[in-house]
């Protein structure tokens, strides 16, 4: 006799409430794998594809898509497991059943297979296509979908002119009568992205305030002298062409991720009152949405990347994450998350950490300032980081070794 | 490639970028990183599709002349045909 699981609305984030379902990937009848996408999820912040956590058959829909927008947990599907194992329970057994605030991460109650961990696409500007659905499907992003929905449009008649044909704000825009100025305008109902918006908003400082509740932060910051860094980047970038050409940020991300193999104190969660180091690194970067709001997905397993290759995964994951097409792996995963406002001018950022890992790094922006070389003042690029984490899963003197460590790295950057 | 086919070019090319932009709000004199919400990333993007867009190349030393899209507009007439 085999298991049968319930498929539910995904928790992709701490600060998720509510999503929507848009489409289905799969059919009753339809065979379906660990890691392929089962659905596709509107959330305040993006369109999801939403992988299956089991291998199966898919039994019984029971949503279909519509407007309605569905607490996480809402019962979605029926799968019949095909000779579920263990393991297979152990996974589903994480997955989100219980109302919000908990959080969809797969625990590693015995030693998790990184084999098995479903990893993003990173070839892929444009959203995985859906086999026998990729003809009805219409690349659209959520706040252009929103606007020609009120505008009575037809999505299909739409010529999209965003990254891979998507349709984008201005398309729809384009695409609708100009009103006259004789034109009654329909009285004020709420528009339906500031309720998105607002939504959005409320499911962050859901996240945040449990956060703030339930973490004991503790903070360390350092200096890091990034003369040798900004140099390195000079010549390197001078030998590549455009499209390779690399940022400071992502050399910090590398950094900061081969120093948390040496203390997986700092990446992985708490849960259940216990720390749970993660056996991989996915460093959460986070991405601030046009329009207001914060994202933070995870370049999977950051610390085996080259440069060159995390610098196209995280373009690729930016201009997915703004047009919002970002898979739920990319969500559940971040064993840790650095967030760096460098370009916003600031020098310092004290961060709040994401539940429910239990540590984000900060990095302000690289500053020349008076630094002293050999004993004599120099002029030097400079960039303050900081260590917001957990002092349940965490000592100071441990932050401080971690923040000393990304220091060194960052000294040799040919190395990185 | 006159001046204005340039422009209308670049300017497609920035909403790429930015694709909330407004045609007509953005100030062609003023710098691009002030007037726009754009980071590092955004910015090497546009450099990205321009350099696509126009087959030419920009070398890093020549992001500040290319500031604002007036200079930038300049710039690319004065390399490409």
């Amino acid at each position: 006799m085999t298991r049968t699981t319930e498929f539910r609305m995904p928790k992709l984030g701490a600060d998720m409430l509510q999503g929507r379902l848009i489409e289905w990937a799969k059919k009753p009848g339809d065979h379906i794998e660990r890691g392929e996408v089962i659905a596709t999820i509107e959330t305040d912040k993006a369109n999801i594809d939403v992988e299956s956590f089991v291998s199966g058959v898919l039994q019984r829909v029971l949503m279909e898509p519509s407007e309605e927008w569905l607490d996480v947990g809402t019962p979605l599907a029926v799968i019949a497991e095909a000779g579920a194992g263990v393991e297979a329970r152990q996974e589903t057994a994480t997955l989100p059943a219980v109302p919000a605030p908990t959080v969809a991460v797969p625990v590693a109650v015995g030693p998790m297979s990184r084999k098995e961990t479903p990893r993003a696409p990173v070839a892929h500007a444009a959203p995985v296509p859906m086999g026998e659905h990729a003809a009805a499907r219409v690349r659209i992003s959520p706040l252009a979908r929103k606007r020609a929905r009120s505008q009575g449009l037809d999505i299909t008649a739409i010529l999209g002119t965003g990254p891979g044909g998507r349709i984008v704000l201005r398309d729809v825009e384009s695409s609708r009568p100009q009103p006259t100025v004789t034109q009654a305008v329909p009285a004020a109902a709420p528009s339906p992205i500031v309720d998105k918006r607002t939504r959005m908003r409320e499911a962050i400082a859901a996240a945040m305030a449990r956060s703030k509740r339930e973490i004991p932060h503790y903070y360390l910051g350092t200096t890091i002298d990034l003369g040798r860094l900004t140099q390195w980047l000079t010549d390197e970038n001078l030998k590549r062409p455009v499209v390779d050409r690399l940022i400071a940020g992502v050399v910090l991300i590398k950094a900061v991720a081969l120093a948390l193999r040496e203390f997986p104190d700092l990446n992985g969660f708490f849960l259940d009152g216990h720390a749970r180091p993660a056996p991989a690194v996915h460093v959460g970067t986070a991405i601030s949405l046009r329009g207001g709001g914060l994202i933070a997905p995870a370049l999977l397993d950051t610390d085996t990347r080259s440069l060159t290759e995390l610098m196209h995964a995280y373009q690729d994951l930016v201009q997915r994450a703004r047009t919002g097409a970002l898979r739920s792996a990319e969500f559940t995963q971040a064993t840790i998350t650095v967030s760096s406002l460098g370009d916003r001018g600031v020098e310092t950022l004290y961060g709040v950490i994401y539940p429910p890992q239990v540590a984000l790094i900060g990095f302000g922006r690289i500053v020349e300032r008076p630094w002293i070389v050999a004993g004599t003042v120099v002029a030097r690029p400079l960039i303050h980081a900081t260590l917001a984490a957990d002092h349940r899963a965490s000592d100071g003197h441990r932050g401080a070794l971690f923040l000393d460590r990304v220091s060194q790295l960052l000294q040799e950057p040919e190395a990185l | 490639m006159s001046p204005d086919e340039i422009r209308g070019k670049v300017l497609n090319v920035l909403a790429t970028v930015v694709p909330e932009l407004e045609p007509g709000t953005l100030r062609a004199d003023r710098a691009i990183r002030d007037e726009l919400d754009v980071d590092s990333m955004d910015l090497l993007n546009f450099v990205i599709g321009l350099s696509k867009e126009f087959k030419v190349d920009i070398p890093v030393a020549d992001y500040r002349r290319i500031a604002t899209v007036d200079q930038l507009v300049t710039y690319l007439a004065e390399r490409v045909h």
